[in-house]
């Protein structure tokens, strides 16, 4: 059954919609943190994998927004709206941002996973979205998938098995 | 990605020997320890964007074991040495005097031997590549996870997500009698560090 459903696949450092029907997924979130905004009235969905807390430290041509969190929540959100969501509607859902390798020391890169959940929190408070589900943090691996006809977000873990939020 | 633009073809063999050297030298020290002799493919040097780099170890959700080191000192960057969990336990079964636990799980005993191992093969992968090009490289201590490749990778990609959506990684692989033992090792120099290698080795960086 599952298998039917049309699938919309969402890379690393990439972002992405689906209307009405399907699923919208994005595989092995690391320390990447997957986002993602609903309107459940439309059933709209998107969704933006992120990798980066900060788009302060790019150093590259052109900007790839859906990398960084701090562009990516709000070019998604801008997406969402101009696609008919109301503001008011959507809500957040989130998982990914964990620790994969715990060093002694370790420095600011070994933090990316909790600096990029704090930097999606921190966008998604300034665009008044509230957050209803959440699972991140720990030292592994995740994938997740969103059903845009219920808004539920579904977490697989190789540890955990599969989480609904 | 700007860095790489117009990357000539002599500069990516340049990093295959470089992939060559560390790996022959790392899949000699697996010999010895085994008491088998390895064979080892001839190395791949890939701009690949970030979603693919996943597909050279079956996939972003292939469950892999995987020990990492960053590298320190001239050309910095990150080293996975890569093993299906299979492999992973063939090779604790030929390697070490411990009881493996059957089944999918690993014990802390079993953990720390992987990583021991690892410790040994990106020492002397490194070891090689420091005497080739005169440049000071050496690991951390090695961090070990069994999870999903695309989850555990894009650790070594951090580096790279500031200057685009590709990263340059040097594959390497190597198999023991058949097929039974296969590890990948995966060197991900920082964009700033092929600079120093090519300079090191006396291509010069205006080569285009």
């Amino acid at each position: 059954m599952i298998d039917e459903q049309h699938v919309v696949k969402v890379g690393m450092a990439e972002m992405g919609t689906i209307r009405s029907q399907g699923l919208i997924r994005t595989t092995g979130l690391g320390s990447c943190v997957g986002l993602t905004l609903f309107d459940p009235k439309l059933r709209l969905a998107g969704m933006v994998h992120v990798m980066l807390p900060s788009s302060d430290i790019a150093r590259e041509g052109t900007l790839n927004v859906a990398k960084y969190a701090d562009t990516a929540v709000p070019a998604l959100y801008e997406q969402l709206v101009q696609s008919g969501a109301s503001p008011g509607r959507l809500v957040a859902k989130m998982a990914g941002g964990s620790q994969m390798f715990a060093f002694a020391g370790g420095g600011d890169t070994m933090r990316i996973g909790p600096r990029n959940v704090e930097s999606c929190k921190a966008c998604l408070e300034e665009l008044g979205i509230p957050l209803t589900g959440e699972d991140t943090g720990g030292s592994y691996g995740r994938t997740i998938e969103l059903d845009c006809e219920t808004g539920i977000l579904f977490v697989r873990s190789v540890q955990m098995g599969i989480k609904e939020l | 990605m700007e860095l790489f633009r117009g990357f000539a073809e002599f500069k990516m063999d340049v990093l295959k020997e470089v992939g060559n050297i560390g790996a022959g030298n790392a899949a000699t020290a697996l010999s010895r320890l085994l008491d088998k002799p390895i064979d080892m493919a001839v190395p791949k040097v890939q701009l690949l964007p970030f979603g693919e780099i996943a597909d050279s170890v079956g996939g972003a959700e292939n469950i892999v074991v995987a020990v990492f080191f960053r590298v320190e000192g001239d050309v910095p960057g990150n080293l996975f040495f890569i093993l299906s969990p299979e492999a992973a336990k063939k090779l604790l079964g030929r390697l070490a005097a411990i009881e493996i636990a059957e089944g999918d799980s690993f014990s802390e005993m079993e953990w720390s031997a992987i990583s021991e191992i690892g410790n040994i093969l990106a020492g002397s992968y490194l070891s090689s590549l420091a005497d080739f090009t005169q440049l000071s490289m050496s690991p951390t201590v090695p961090a070990i996870a069994m999870d999903m490749a695309g989850a555990i990778l894009s650790y070594g990609l951090l580096q790279f997500g500031q200057m685009g959506n590709d990263a340059l990684l040097i594959d390497t692989t190597f198999i023991e009698g058949k097929h039974e033992v296969e590890g990948q090792f995966f060197l991900i120099p920082d964009p700033d560090s092929f600079e120093k290698i090519f300079t090191a080795l006396g291509v010069p960086t205006d080569y285009d």
